[in-house]
């Protein structure tokens, strides 16, 4: 690393030189994160309706393969999707506003994208170490909603804006309780730092993890980042029997796939934040010595594949939600639940030292 | 009681994971599907697939004529023209089935006094350009002959219940 930073100053001169190296090796890492998270989608893909089929009694893809080779088979699917997707045409709808049409997309895929740039996938490796991270997470992943409403309007449909009202009505309703329990976790991390949220669980086992203290959290942050992400059995933005695709009804090609690929990297995002701040990021579940051979980032990745997983069997057990249900969920249950949860933590985190040393509390506080 | 046993048991979940736990055990049941092109499944000897046209042993056709395929036919699918042979016998000189048209009821093949037109077990077949799927006479006969030993035993199979 060194070495390479050397030969930049010298190559460009000291000032250009130091510059151009930290672009360099910036641009490196952002395609190091965004490469692998797009074969991540992929694959995500295919593991969606490999474990589907499995729940439905079926087996799913099984027939594109690599070079024949028959015991990859159904690996090859989501490659063969890919080149279908491209060689497609993008059909632009007359009246629709041809430039919002296309920026739609884009603005989806964007924030979906630049969330990464926070998350920490070991103690070392992490883009943009940043005090802010979790108030830099909040902001971006708000931002998607805005590729829906505008993919909605500008395609001049009724089915596509009515999908997109229903998407922003949602994803408002979801981000307060979604952001109270992530206050609830800056109040025992007592850092907006992603990197200390995941130190702030260090210790013997899982037992330090936040998953125990913050449990109805953990399952209000999951339910809220299902509906975030609008995913079954909160997909009424989608809403296959009732409004055709929701807000994506006129993009095809490469259009949609964008949208496919945003509503994916989203999903690996939350679980990945999921597995940060309630589940110990990089650390292993027993700080042993089996468990602490493996690398943290191994550890990080297991992590987030349990809770895809669980996204996907989600999908395969519960029916859609019913409009109003999710917003009663939303505004009824979960927000009281956090509010109640933030009063009693405080509460707790007041209590004098003697008590807060004895215990249960002591592993937390 | 209820009301707070009922809200207990929606607010701790309870029920979503009952309804997890069931497609969690299907994760694990053995697949019912069948992988078609090598797998298949069994077929009854009444099975109505393609058509075709029989001959005798002596390798005289059945067909008579008679139209009452055509006749008795739900979508017309089946044309038939027909003329008097030198040797006095009336014989088809066109026999087209539509096989767009054809809905595959087997009235055809219920209503053949010789047992001439029948359809067969097979299911595979195509067109690739228009005209493909209209089937002629000798199209017809020619699956007939090739497939007579299977035509036959699912007749003579089924004989007993017509």
């Amino acid at each position: 690393m060194e070495n390479i930073q050397q030969q930049f100053v010298e190559i460009f001169g000291i000032e250009w030189g130091s510059m151009l190296f930290s672009l360099a090796s910036n641009v490196t890492f952002i395609f190091a994160i965004v490469i692998p998270l797009l074969l991540g989608v992929a694959y995500l893909t295919f593991a969606e309706r490999k474990i589907i089929a499995y729940m439905q009694i079926r087996v799913g893809p099984n027939r594109v393969t690599f070079f024949g080779i028959p015991w990859l088979r159904g690996w090859g699917q989501p490659i063969a999707d890919a080149v279908k997707a491209i060689m497609k045409e993008i059909i632009i709808p007359t009246g629709a506003n041809k430039l919002l049409f296309i920026l739609a997309p884009v603005l989806t895929i964007m924030p979906a994208l630049a969330a990464w740039a926070v998350i920490p996938f070991s103690p070392e490796l992490v883009l943009a170490d940043i005090n802010a991270g979790l108030l830099y997470i909040l902001a971006m992943t708000s931002m998607g909603i805005y590729g829906i409403i505008i993919a909605g309007w500008a395609s001049n449909s009724k089915y596509a804006f009515l999908g997109a009202m229903r998407s922003a009505a949602q994803v408002v309703s979801y981000e307060l309780a979604m952001g109270f329990a992530l206050v609830c976790v800056l109040m025992m991390s007592r850092s907006l730092n992603l990197g200390d949220i995941v130190n702030g669980q260090q210790g013997n086992s899982l037992l330090n993890w936040y998953l125990i203290p913050l449990f109805p959290m953990f399952l209000v942050y999951l339910i809220s980042g299902i509906a975030e992400t609008n995913r079954a059995p909160f997909d009424v933005a989608e809403g296959e029997s009732e409004i055709v695709a929701g807000f994506h009804v006129d993009y095809s090609g490469m259009a949609f796939t964008v949208f496919f690929l945003a509503e994916y990297s989203n999903m690996i995002l939350v679980a990945t934040l999921t597995s940060i701040m309630f589940l110990g990021g990089w650390l292993p579940p027993v700080d042993m010595e089996p468990f602490t051979w493996i690398p943290g980032f191994i550890w990080l990745l297991l992590k987030i594949a349990f809770i895809l997983f669980f996204f996907l069997w989600f999908r395969a057990t519960f029916p859609r939600y019913r409009y109003d249900q999710i917003m009663r969920l939303g505004w009824k249950v979960f927000i009281p639940i956090t509010l109640i949860w933030i009063v009693l933590l405080g509460l707790i985190m007041q209590l004098p030292e003697s008590i807060r040393n004895s215990f249960p509390l002591n592993i937390w506080f | 009681m209820d009301r707070i046993k009922k809200f207990f048991s929606t607010f701790l979940l309870f029920e979503l994971l009952k309804g997890m736990a069931v497609t969690g055990r299907y994760l694990f049941k053995p697949k019912i599907t069948v992988h078609f092109p090598e797998e298949k499944t069994p077929q009854s000897p009444r099975f109505r697939g393609l058509h075709a046209l029989r001959r005798y042993p002596n390798g005289e056709e059945r067909c008579i004529a008679c139209k009452l395929c055509e006749a008795v036919c739900p979508a017309m699918a089946i044309t038939i023209d027909s003329e008097q042979r030198t040797d006095s016998t009336r014989r088809t000189t066109r026999y087209d089935i539509d096989l767009s048209k054809c809905i595959f009821c087997g009235f055809c093949e219920e209503s053949c006094p010789v047992d001439s037109i029948v359809e067969t077990r097979i299911l595979e077949y195509h067109g690739e350009k228009r005209g493909d799927l209209i089937y002629t006479k000798e199209m017809l006969l020619a699956i007939g002959d090739r497939y007579e030993e299977q035509i036959a035993k699912d007749r003579e199979a089924d004989a007993r219940y017509r």
